[in-house]
């Protein structure tokens, strides 16, 4: 066997160019800084854009400007940086700009601890721009996912033409591991879609069953609009509430019809399991860990590691959890997740393990937490 | 010529609006430079500066308060064939502040048309970073206590090679704003003018007053010889054509064997400027070299010469999942620091584990086996010490052996590094057992 060893960072990085990106912005924070440090190692000698902007909001800005113009953007931040891009989050989503944004977790609140991990922004990356209109979050587990799911990300972006959230965490950003670039499953490589050329263009105009608009570039021969307001299918600001309602519809829509297509993650099933053990993330690794230990023990538990966190796979989550009384939901947080396993599955025992110190979960942790019904 | 102007969305700026007059010297402007809609693209933000994207039949970009040389910068260098003009207002310079001194500092090819007239016109007539003192607007006393931004002299000290003070009145203003797009860099126009709405129901602002007053400063008419120089689009693309590419990251092959059989987690205990994260990469690389999985965790404060360092490595023939270390089987004490840091696993330790005690060291109570060894009186210098113990445990047969380390500093180094640190791990002596 012949391995590589690569941080999750730099794995990120490699997925992008991988996927076909070709701009990146970002600003310096630890434990995000490495992916830039990579972008602009592989980038501009590509013949792509890697850019340092003055800070978070000029990053996030610049990626917005460049999509616009056609290309695949990437940027990477963390915490505080999220909350630095949220109102262009927000326009991103409102208007439909494709974008990746990378957050390395790092412990909050606030500035935090930068050398520390969490994942303190899970359900910040949901809700955290204004309007509430859905996202994609996407959450590895290894360096091997920061690559394939980095891909994912791009494409589901393009596909969507929406922001997709990497929520990463210092645990496994900064964490370097043996990875078999070779032997990965990497998806084929997807596009925007380009309107169609043979009608005047709408900017936002979706035909009947359609949910995600054409896209051309600004730049190109056909006048491109694109605009943060409330706007038609013109582009153009709109205060009509029956267009209002239709596009937000549409917004929301496109996304949570289509989350059962991309909802990415490891379910081990067993038969006998009385406990489903659910957890995402750097957790996922412990929660493995116990997987093994207790089906070597004979005391089977079933395990599902969520990669897809957003929307909610609800469709996977009630299948996987349809034969067990009792439900395990490990965070590296206070109990964010876990509310919505407990909005999709009020019949069940839900238990919570949480714990947010900068330290790792550990098997021992959630052995006892099982134990302690 | 035809107009850039849509016919179908026509000017909607109250009666008298300086933004009115700006629009057609605009349009008069883009129709002289026989220019078509889309080789332009208009960026605007929020506030009545920002409708501006509206009224023309070009590309339009119209984003968040403030952020408009933002996104105008991604898109120029997405399209450096694309005349990118940025209309903002005084209240837009002020909450984007930070935009306008770096794209000054950067001078990417963009140019910025601020439609000043000192107050937010849209929200009510609040104080902007330009308002006079001594104005009566929606903000209530509070411009009296704020010093208004002079925009231009801002950024001529910020570097612009090209800033224009002027009234929106200036009879060859279509010429002017020309002159700004054709320029080959980031050009400012301050572009003074009144607002009726909000501004002149209090105060009294005329085109007389407005020339009076740009009469008392000292002119800027364009081009600042002081801070000409080239592009950045043009810039960034001279040398980013000449980067080296990007290595491929090294495929590994197993060729060794590691000299015990099963996981070994090892912990380095140091401090910062020791490169503790270096020899943990090596040991790792020294593991691919047997063929095991393994993994690096490392922890550190965020000051880069101070504080303790710490890496956590898992070399196993099987995948690894919790990359956690509750039980190493090696712990190398590398500094007070870091030991302090962990004082807690000592008295964890298995009677079988392996401690590597540097001399200065001292180690809370364990019942481990003590390996102690004197890297200073070696003359092996702080910083090569977390390698120079990753020699000890080769030389014991502990975890890796020789070549593995040699083959790994083969693939991590070059030249000097590589000579050096090969001399090195053969030069140390492993020392004695407590
Ligand atoms: S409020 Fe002022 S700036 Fe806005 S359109 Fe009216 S006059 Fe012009």
């Amino acid at each position: 066997m012949a391995y590589s060893l690569l941080e999750g960072n730099e794995a990120i990085a490699r997925g992008a160019i991988a996927a076909g990106c070709n701009f990146f912005a970002g600003y310096p924070i630890t434990p995000a800084t490495t992916i830039y440090h990579s972008m602009l190692n592989l980038l501009p000698s590509a013949g792509g854009i890697c850019l340092q902007g003055e800070d978070e909001i000029a990053s996030i800005g610049f990626c917005l400007g460049a999509s616009m113009a056609g290309m695949k953007v990437m940027t990477a931040t963390s915490g505080p940086g999220i909350s630095l891009y949220s109102e262009n989050i927000s326009f991103a989503v409102g208007s439909e700009i494709p974008i990746v944004i990378v957050d390395v977790q790092r412990l909050g609140p606030s500035t935090g601890s930068a050398t520390r991990g969490a994942d303190g922004d899970i359900n910040f990356l949901r809700w955290g721009s204004s309007g509430g209109l859905p996202v994609i979050v996407l959450a590895p587990v290894d360096v091997n996912d920061c690559f394939t799911l980095t891909m994912h990300a791009f494409n589901l972006a393009e596909k969507f033409r929406c922001p997709v959230f990497i929520a990463s965490n210092k645990e496994i950003g900064m964490t370097r591991e043996n990875i078999d670039l070779d032997g990965l499953d990497l998806p084929e490589i997807i596009s925007r879609t380009p309107a169609p050329l043979n009608r005047p263009f709408q900017p936002f105009q979706t035909d009947t069953g359609q949910t995600v608009p054409g896209f051309l570039s600004i730049g190109d021969n056909v006048l491109v609009r694109q605009i943060s307001s409330t706007h038609d299918p013109h582009g153009y600001i709109t205060t009509d509430p029956d267009e209002i309602a239709r596009s937000q519809n549409r917004l929301k829509d496109k996304l949570l019809s289509a989350v059962d297509h991309f909802t990415f993650h490891e379910a081990f099933n067993m038969d006998n399991a009385a406990t489903l053990l659910i957890t995402y993330g750097v957790t996922a690794r412990a929660a493995k860990a116990v997987y093994n230990q207790q089906c070597r023990q004979g005391n089977p538990i079933s395990l599902l590691v969520l990669k897809t966190l957003w929307p909610v796979p609800e469709h996977l989550i009630r299948q996987v959890a349809r034969t067990v009384k009792r439900i395990v939901v490990v965070e590296m947080n206070m109990g964010q997740y876990v509310r919505e396993i407990k909005r999709i599955l009020p019949e069940k025992q839900i238990d919570f393990l949480g714990q947010m110190d900068g330290r790792l979960i550990t098997p021992a942790q959630i052995t006892e937490t099982i134990d302690s019904e | 010529m035809n107009s850039f102007l849509n016919a179908e969305r026509p000017p909607v700026f109250c009666p008298g609006c300086t933004h009115e007059r700006i629009t057609h010297t605009l349009d008069q402007a883009f129709q002289d430079m026989g220019l078509v809609g889309h080789q332009v693209v208009i960026v605007s933000d929020i506030g009545c500066s920002g409708l501006f994207d509206t009224f023309f039949h070009t590309h339009a970009f119209h984003g968040l308060h403030g952020r408009a040389l933002t996104y105008a910068a991604g898109l120029k260098m997405a399209r450096p064939e694309l005349k990118v003009v940025v209309t903002m207002g005084d209240g837009g310079q002020g909450i984007g502040g930070a935009h306008l001194l770096a794209a000054c500092r950067r001078n990417l090819d963009l140019t910025l048309l601020i439609l000043n007239n000192f107050n937010f016109g849209m929200t009510g007539g609040q104080f902007s970073a330009t308002t006079p003192p001594d104005a009566q607007l929606g903000s209530g006393f509070l411009n009296q206590l704020e010093r208004p931004l002079d925009i231009c002299e801002v950024a001529r000290s910020a570097g612009a090679p090209y800033v224009m003070r002027c009234s929106g009145f200036r009879k060859n203003l279509a010429e002017e704003i020309q002159r700004a797009i054709a320029y080959k860099g980031f050009s400012v126009m301050d572009i003074w003018g009144i607002c009726p709405g909000r501004y002149t129901k209090k105060n009294r602002l005329t085109t007389k007053t407005i020339d009076d007053a740009l009469a008392k400063l000292p002119p800027l008419e364009g081009m600042v010889a002081e801070n000409t120089r080239p592009e950045y689009g043009q810039h960034y693309r001279k040398i980013a054509a000449v980067q080296k590419k990007a290595a491929k990251p090294a495929v590994i092959e197993a060729q060794y064997e590691a000299p015990q059989i099963g996981r070994q987690e090892v912990i380095l205990l140091g401090s910062a400027g020791q490169r503790i994260i270096t020899a943990g990469e090596l040991l790792c690389i020294a593991g691919l070299t047997a063929g095991l999985k393994t993994t690096q965790k490392n922890e550190y404060n965020i000051t880069v010469l101070r504080g303790p360092s710490i890496s956590e490595l898992i070399l196993s023939p099987e995948k690894i999942d919790y990359t956690g270390i509750d039980m190493p089987s090696v712990v190398v004490a590398l500094d007070q620091e870091g030991v302090d840091r962990r004082g807690n696993l000592f008295k964890h330790l298995a009677k079988d584990a392996l401690i590597i005690q540097i001399s200065g060291v001292t180690l809370p109570a364990n019942k481990a086996d003590i390996h102690r060894v004197d890297l200073k009186a070696q003359s092996i210098k702080r910083t090569d010490w977390a390698l120079a113990s990753l020699a000890v445990l080769a030389k014991l047969e502990k975890v890796l052996q020789p070549e593995m380390l040699e083959a790994a500093l083969k693939i991590k180094f070059k030249g000097k590094t590589l000579t050096s640190s090969l001399d090195l791990i053969g030069r140390v002596e492993i020392g004695e057992w407590a």
